[in-house]
C-alpha cells in the first residue's frame, strides 16, 4: 500500500516546484505584455476584434494600413489557422458600430474581398470589461465559499470536519494556480487570451476541485468507526488505496472526452478545453498528493502539544 | 438483509425494465432526426404557439447571426423612468421584427440593459442601423386593397420610408407578402408633439404641429384625399387609422389612442425628441459569418462521437459485463439529454455542446463508483446479487455528495453568465447540470435494474466466471 503520508516531502516539493514554475509563466507573460499576467481578450479589457476570411491571399501589411486609416496604429493583427485559410485576427481599441462597417468596406476595396459569412467581429466597450473582471472575481470567491461550506456541512459527523473544507480548499487554490500558469504559458506561446469561457473552465475545475476529495472523504467517514484500533494516518491510507482506481477511471473517462474535443473539436473551444484539461489532471494530483497527506500532518501536529477541540 | 430486499423487488425490478424500455423507445422515436407529425409538436403546451417543434435550436455561434447588447445612457443624476426600459424593448422589437429575420430575441437584462440577438443575418450592418433608428413616426397611405380589419392598432407594418435598399426584405418572403404601405410625412416633419385632453371627451391625445414643410405636404395631401384613411404608425406599429374628413391647413393633427395621461406624455416625449424613452448605447456587438456556426456543429459531432465511442469501450473492456449495463445505461443518458434539449427546449451553443460531452465523461462516475464497490465486496467474497445490492448502496453517498457539488457549481456558473448576457457560460452551466441530474437517474436506477434483471437470471453461471465481471485472477 503506497503511503501517501510517508511520501509527502517528496509530493510538497514537487507542488512547490509546479507553483513555482506556474507564478514564472504569470511573471513572464506580464513582463512581456504590459503588466497582463494573462493575456486579456476583448470581453475582459473592451476593445475590438475581428477574425476576417479574405476570398484571396491578403497581405498584413495592406491590412495593417487599412487600420492605420482609421487611426488605429497599435492593431495587433496575426494568421489564424494555416496560411491558405487567409484568416486573419485583428485586435484594436474599442471602434463603434458605424466604424466597424467602414473599416470592413476599406479592406473590401483595399485589401481584397472579405468573406463574411466566414468572418466575425465583436466589440465590448471598456466599461463592460471592468464589470466582467468584477463579477469573475466575485464568481471565484462564491464558488470557493459554497464548496468549504458544503465539505464541512456533508462531513460535520466527523472529528474536525472543517479540516476537510480547509485542505479542499488548499487543494482548489494549487488547482487554480496552475492551471493560470498553464494558460499564461500558451498565451505566451500561442496567443490565449483569458475570456469568459476560460474563466468558465476555471469555475468549473474549482467544482471539480472536490469531486475525487468527496470520495476519498467519505470513504474516511466510513473507515474510521470501522477500524477503531489503527491511526488515522492507517485509516486515510487505507480509504485513499480503496478509492484511487475510481478516481483514476473517472478522470480516464472525462479526459477521453477532453482530448477528442481536442482533436476534432472548432478551434474556437480549444483552449477552453484545454484548460478544464489542465485543470482535471491537477485536480487528481492535488487531491491524493497534497489535500490528505495535508490532512494527516494537521491531525498529528494537533496531537503533539495538546489534544485539539473541534 | 440484501438478499430479501431483492427477492421482493424482484417484480418491481420486471416493471422498472419495462418502463425503462418503453422511455427509451419513445425518447429514441423523438430524437432521431424524422419527420414528426404536427400533433406531436403541438403537445409542447408550455412553449408559445409557433415555437412548438421538435427541432434543436441552435445559439448564435452556432448559426451566425449578431448580438447587441444596449445600455441605458443616462445623463449623471437622471434616472430610469418606471416602465421606460419596457416601452424601449417594444419599440427596438418592433423594428427588429420589420426586418422579416427569423427569431430575433429582445430581452431585458438586469436593469438597465436590452440584448437582441438575430440569427442568421446576412447583412450586419443594416440590421445595427436600425436597432439604432430613433422612434419614428409617420403618416401613411395604405395600399389599394388593404383590408380594414388589418388596419387596427398595434399591427405591424412596411412601409416605403427611408427604402433604398430592398435586398433585405426581398430575402424574406413572409414580408413581401405583406402590402406596402405610403409614406406621406415622417418624424423629421414634426416641429412639436405634446399630450393633452381632447376638450370634449377629456381623453387623453398627444397633439401635433408640423413644421413649414410638413404643414404644406399635409395640407395638400388632405385637401386632395378626403374620405380616404390615413394611417399614424410608430416604428412600424399602427397607431391609430383616422378617416380624413376635411383638409387640414394649419399643421396640427391630433392621435387618439386607449391613453392615459402618463402614456400620453411618454409617447409625446418619444415623438418629440424622435428617441426611444430611454436614450440607449451600444455596449457590445458581435457578429458571427452563418458559414463559420455550420462548419463548428459539423466539427463537435464528429468530437463528440469520437469521445463517446473510446468512452464505451474503455467500460466494456474494464469492467466487462457490467461495463455492457452501464454503456446501455450511458446511451439512454445521451438519448434522454438529447431529448431534454428538444423538448425544454434548451439552445445549444459551443460551450453547451462541450458541457454535454464533459457530463457524459462525468456520468460513468457513477457507475464506476458502484462497480468498484461490488469488486470489492466480490473479493471479500460476497455472492454476486449482495455484491450487487451493497455495491449500489454503498456508493449512493460519494455519487450524491459529488453531483450536489456538480450542481453547485453549475448554479455558480449560471449566475455569474446572467450577470452579462455571456449566454455562452450559461449554455455550458445548463447542459451540464441538465446532464447531472439525468445521471443520477440513468446510472442509477438504470443500470440497477440492468444488472438486476442479468443477475436474477445468470447468477450462478456469472459467479463461476469472474472475469466477466473484470476481476482478474488473484492479481487484482
Amino acid at each position: 500500500m503506497t503511503n501517501f503520508v510517508q511520501r509527502r516531502k517528496l509530493f510538497l516539493t514537487i507542488t512547490g516546484i509546479l507553483i513555482l514554475l506556474s507564478l514564472a509563466a504569470l511573471v513572464a507573460s506580464a513582463v512581456l505584455f504590459q503588466g497582463q499576467a494573462l493575456r486579456i481578450s476583448t470581453d475582459f479589457a473592451g476593445g475590438t476584434m475581428f477574425v476576417l476570411h479574405f476570398v484571396k491571399p491578403a497581405l498584413e501589411s495592406d491590412i495593417r494600413g487599412v487600420f492605420a486609416d482609421h487611426d488605429q496604429t497599435g492593431a495587433i493583427v496575426q494568421q489564424l489557422g494555416a496560411v491558405e485559410d487567409n484568416t486573419w485576427q485583428v485586435r484594436t481599441r474599442f471602434t463603434d458600430a458605424d466604424e466597424v462597417e467602414q473599416i470592413l468596406e476599406d479592406l473590401d476595396a483595399t485589401v481584397g474581398t472579405i468573406d463574411r459569412r466566414l468572418s466575425n467581429w465583436s466589440i465590448v466597450e471598456p466599461t463592460v470589461g471592468a464589470q466582467v473582471a468584477k463579477q469573475a472575481a466575485l464568481a471565484v470567491s462564491v464558488a470557493s465559499a459554497v464548496v468549504l461550506t458544503f465539505i464541512w456541512y456533508s462531513f460535520r459527523r466527523v472529528p474536525n470536519p472543517i479540516r476537510y473544507g480547509v485542505v479542499t480548499i488548499v487543494a482548489m487554490l494549487v488547482n487554480v494556480v496552475i492551471s493560470l500558469g498553464f494558460y499564461a504559458l500558451m498565451g505566451i506561446l500561442h496567443g490565449w487570451e483569458a475570456d469568459a469561457l476560460f474563466l468558465t473552465a476555471l469555475l468549473t475545475v474549482i467544482g471539480f476541485s472536490v469531486q475525487d476529495l468527496i470520495v476519498v472523504f467519505d470513504r474516511i467517514r466510513e473507515n474510521i468507526p470501522r477500524h477503531r484500533s489503527e491511526s488515522f494516518e492507517m485509516i486515510v491510507n487505507r480509504s485513499v488505496a480503496e478509492t484511487v482506481v475510481r478516481s483514476l477511471a473517472t478522470q480516464l473517462n472525462a479526459m477521453f472526452v477532453m482530448v477528442a474535443i481536442l482533436l476534432f473539436g472548432g478551434a474556437t473551444i480549444k483552449p477552453f478545453i484545454a484548460v478544464m484539461l489542465i485543470g482535471m489532471v491537477s485536480e487528481t494530483y492535488t487531491s491524493l498528493c497534497v489535500a490528505v497527506p495535508l490532512l494527516v500532518v494537521w491531525e498529528e501536529h494537533s496531537h503533539l502539544p495538546r489534544r485539539a477541540t473541534a | 438483509m440484501e438478499k430479501r430486499t431483492y427477492d421482493r423487488n424482484e417484480g418491481l425490478t420486471r416493471n422498472r425494465f419495462i418502463a425503462i424500455s418503453v422511455l427509451a423507445v419513445v425518447a429514441i422515436y423523438l430524437v432521431a432526426p424524422l419527420p414528426h407529425p404536427e400533433w406531436l409538436s403541438s403537445l409542447l403546451f408550455w412553449r408559445p404557439e409557433g415555437m412548438r417543434t421538435l427541432d434543436f435550436q441552435l445559439g448564435l455561434d452556432l448559426r451566425g447571426g449578431i448580438q447587441v447588447l444596449l445600455v441605458a445612457d443616462l445623463e449623471p443624476g437622471q434616472e430610469l423612468v418606471p416602465g421606460a426600459m419596457g416601452t424601449a424593448r417594444k419599440i427596438i422589437e418592433n423594428r427588429v421584427n420589420a426586418l422579416g429575420l427569423t427569431e430575433p430575441v429582445v430581452q431585458i437584462q438586469g436593469t438597465d440593459r436590452i440584448v437582441v440577438e438575430i440569427p442568421g443575418v446576412d447583412n450586419p450592418a443594416q440590421a445595427v442601423a436600425t436597432i439604432r433608428e430613433t422612434s419614428l413616426l409617420e403618416f401613411v397611405e395604405p395600399p389599394s386593397g388593404v383590408s380594414s380589419q388589418s388596419l387596427v392598432a398595434g399591427n405591424v407594418v412596411r412601409t416605403t420610408y427611408a427604402m433604398t435598399d430592398t435586398t433585405l426584405i426581398t430575402s424574406s418572403e413572409s414580408v413581401t407578402q405583406t402590402p406596402l404601405f405610403t409614406t406621406i410625412l415622417a418624424g423629421g416633419d414634426l416641429e412639436r408633439a405634446y399630450a393633452t385632453r381632447n376638450s370634449t371627451t377629456s381623453e387623453p391625445v398627444v397633439a401635433i404641429n408640423f413644421t413649414k414643410a410638413g404643414t404644406r405636404t399635409f395640407a395638400d395631401y388632405t385637401a386632395t384625399h378626403v374620405g380616404k384613411v390615413l394611417c399614424m404608425v410608430l416604428d412600424k406599429e399602427i397607431l391609430s387609422c383616422p378617416r380624413i374628413s376635411t383638409s387640414i391647413p394649419d399643421g396640427r393633427a391630433v392621435i387618439k389612442g386607449n391613453y392615459t395621461m402618463q402614456s400620453a406624455v411618454q409617447l409625446a416625449l418619444q415623438l418629440q425628441y424622435g428617441a426611444l424613452p430611454v436614450p440607449l448605447r451600444i455596449e457590445s456587438y458581435e457578429s458571427i459569418g452563418p458559414s463559420l456556426g455550420s462548419i463548428s456543429v459539423e466539427k463537435s459531432i464528429r468530437a463528440g462521437a469520437v469521445g463517446l465511442a473510446v468512452v464505451f469501450i474503455f467500460m466494456l473492456l474494464y469492467y466487462r459485463f457490467n461495463g455492457l449495463a452501464a454503456d446501455l445505461a450511458l446511451a439512454l443518458y445521451v438519448v434522454l439529454n438529447l431529448l431534454v434539449y428538444k423538448l425544454i427546449p434548451v439552445t445549444l451553443t459551443l460551450p453547451g455542446i462541450a458541457g454535454f460531452l464533459l457530463s457524459v465523461g462525468m456520468a460513468v462516475d457513477a457507475n464506476i463508483l458502484v462497480f468498484e464497490r461490488m469488486k470489492e465486496e466480490l473479493r471479500r467474497g460476497a455472492t454476486l446479487n449482495r455484491a450487487a445490492e451493497s455495491g449500489f448502496s454503498r456508493a449512493w453517498t460519494s455519487v450524491r455528495d459529488s453531483n450536489i457539488a456538480t450542481l453547485l457549481t453549475c448554479v455558480i456558473l449560471y449566475m455569474f453568465g446572467s450577470a452579462f448576457a455571456a449566454s455562452l457560460v450559461k449554455g455550458f452551466a445548463i447542459t451540464l447540470a441538465l446532464g447531472t441530474l439525468i445521471n443520477l437517474f440513468t446510472a442509477i436506477v438504470v443500470t440497477r435494474t440492468l444488472i438486476r434483471m442479468v443477475f436474477g437470471v445468470l447468477e450462478t453461471w456469472l459467479q463461476d466466471r469472474p472475469w466477466l465481471l473484470g476481476l482478474g485472477r488473484g492479481n487484482d
